[in-house]
């Protein structure tokens, strides 16, 4: 559309600011990170890694840190085998019930965190699943549904059933059609979603804060923790961890997406 | 049945919690309709949930104003600053949304980044955590991505000759973006804008710690009663305030959406 230099001016400082806005705040941990005082007040003074030290030393952290890696590995795998076999259930029903199941499924999404926090808080009181490892995966793994759900049968509106017929009548029997053709088609529908669940619970703090308890923390507990007590600038070097570990999978991400996309073409 | 085991999970998982939640909020202490009369008609109550509103209803209005121009910015660029664009969403999208608001904390308090800067330049300090404004800087920064990815998907289908077309029929540039482009976007607009609204009525942890007593929003009431006061069926009832609204916007906005997304499709 043709603008006139002035409107485009002020069109890319805008979103210039929008861009600011987005990326900049979360930078300012890596900086606090760093602090020689145990404060977050800025600027931050000297140079130091403590808090790192702090946060592979002091079993608060990595204990938390390590509860996390457990629950979301066995969250993403168990939301991945749950949606994808629901995906599959759903693309194979009748549209309208398959549309209000499909409704039904996304819920967890919309329902407000606190609201399901404190019903499943209340579950766990009389199950005893309070601060337990089976109580986080259920409960993230719920959570972690929705987004395996949408990622799978994105990937199955696309896939042409025939191939699968075509191998059956080839003589494959059914575990052989699934593992040479179906598998490798959804592949990409599947490997998004074990990573969206994946994040999904590594991130989840809302639930997980009412189901804790001080024998079982995830990381994001922890933080919360850690912000509300006092200034603890580990908060800020797990902050930093985290971003880098963020930008290098997303960025590595959409660089080989790009790749491919190329090379097909 | 291949959908039975995610169901039966779900049902237990968040169907029977939300039971329980309901129940309580009518039977705790005991039977009726007490708690819910108590939560309106106490004016605190009211407060919080009119603030609740207005805080989301200021979210997504600052989300909106600034994820168009961006969002549009993303169509009209080449492939690679798009991909630029697009990791500047994206980024914040996946780092932990606990994270992010630590950073606020750091920006935002009074000895932060944004203070020191002001005091260094010689202005007095400004107070922005523990108030409203806070509140929304912080939540709307969170909720941006979910704004832009849809009006971007939007955007990305208009034709752009359609604005040509009025340009060489003697329309103004500001013309054709009124009459055309805009109507053409408004479905991701929508789309977006309510995914922010309701987003942004039951956050928690952003107001939790970037607000103070003065922006209390209902989710922080409903953890109250039921952590510090043990008080189930009020906190109860006020969850289920909160989950109504929700499913009531969501049915409102659902035919809206869905025919405009067909139009959008048709055209």
């Amino acid at each position: 559309m043709e603008m006139k230099p002035l409107t485009r001016v002020v069109l890319g400082l805008v979103c210039l600011l929008v861009a600011i806005w987005l990326v900049a705040p979360t930078l300012v941990v890596v900086p606090m990170s760093f602090n020689e005082n145990k404060s977050l007040a800025f600027p931050p003074q000297g140079f130091s890694w403590q808090w790192y030290q702090n946060f592979v030393t002091n079993p608060d952290w990595s204990n938390s840190f390590l509860n996390s890696l457990k629950v979301a590995s066995i969250v993403a795998v168990l939301a991945t085998v749950l949606g994808t076999l629901a995906a599959f259930g759903l693309d194979r029903m009748k549209a309208r019930p398959a549309n209000l199941l499909r409704m039904l499924m996304l819920t967890p999404m919309v329902v407000p965190g606190v609201v399901l926090a404190i019903g499943i808080y209340a579950v766990y009181l009389d199950t005893r699943l309070v601060g337990t490892l089976l109580g986080f995966v259920l409960a993230h793994t719920i959570l972690a549904l929705p987004f395996v759900l949408i990622a799978v049968s994105a990937n199955l509106e696309v896939f042409d059933r025939r191939l699968e017929t075509a191998a059956a009548s080839l003589g494959a029997n059914a575990l052989t059609t699934f593992r040479t053709v179906t598998l490798p088609l959804i592949a990409p529908g599947l490997l998004s979603g074990l990573l969206f669940a994946f994040a999904t619970s590594f991130d989840e703090i809302v639930v997980s804060l009412f189901i804790t308890n001080p024998y079982l923390k995830t990381l994001p507990v922890q933080i919360f923790a850690s912000i509300t007590r006092d200034a603890d600038p580990t908060v800020a070097a797990v902050g930093t961890i985290l971003l880098f570990a963020t930008t290098i999978l997303i960025g590595s991400g959409m660089l080989l997406l790009g790749r491919e996309r190329k090379g097909r073409q | 049945m291949l959908a039975l085991p995610a169901l039966v999970l779900l049902l237990a998982v968040i169907g029977y919690p939300l039971l329980t939640i309901i129940l309580r909020s009518l039977s705790e202490p005991e039977w009726g309709l007490q708690n819910y009369i108590w939560f309106f008609s106490m004016p605190i109550n009211l407060t919080v949930l009119q603030r609740t509103f207005v805080i989301s209803t200021w979210v997504t209005l600052v989300c909106v104003v600034s994820a168009y121009p961006y969002a549009y910015l993303m169509t009209a660029v080449g492939p690679r600053v798009r991909l630029v664009l697009m990791l500047c969403v994206l980024i914040p999208f996946w780092v932990s949304g606990v994270v992010r608001t630590l950073s606020w904390v750091i920006l935002l308090q009074d000895s932060g980044v944004i203070n020191s800067i002001l005091r260094s330049l010689g202005l007095g300090g400004v107070r922005l955590i523990r108030t409203q404004t806070g509140v929304v800087i912080g939540m709307a920064q969170v909720l941006l991505p979910f704004m832009i990815l849809p009006l971007y998907s939007v955007m990305k289908g208009i034709d752009l000759r359609l604005m040509r077309a009025a340009q060489s029929l003697g329309a103004r540039p500001s013309r054709a973006f009124f009459t055309i482009y805009l109507p053409l976007s408004l479905p991701g607009v929508y789309a977006g804008a309510i995914i922010v609204f309701i987003l942004a009525l039951g956050f928690y942890i952003t107001p939790a710690l970037l607000g103070g007593p003065r922006s209390t929003m209902l989710s922080t009431l409903v953890q109250t009663q039921v952590l510090s006061l043990l008080q189930w069926g009020r906190g109860g009832a006020m969850g289920v305030v909160l989950l109504v609204t929700t499913f009531v916007l969501l049915a409102l906005a659902a035919p809206v959406m869905r025919s405009r997304y067909r139009e959008a499709e048709r055209r």
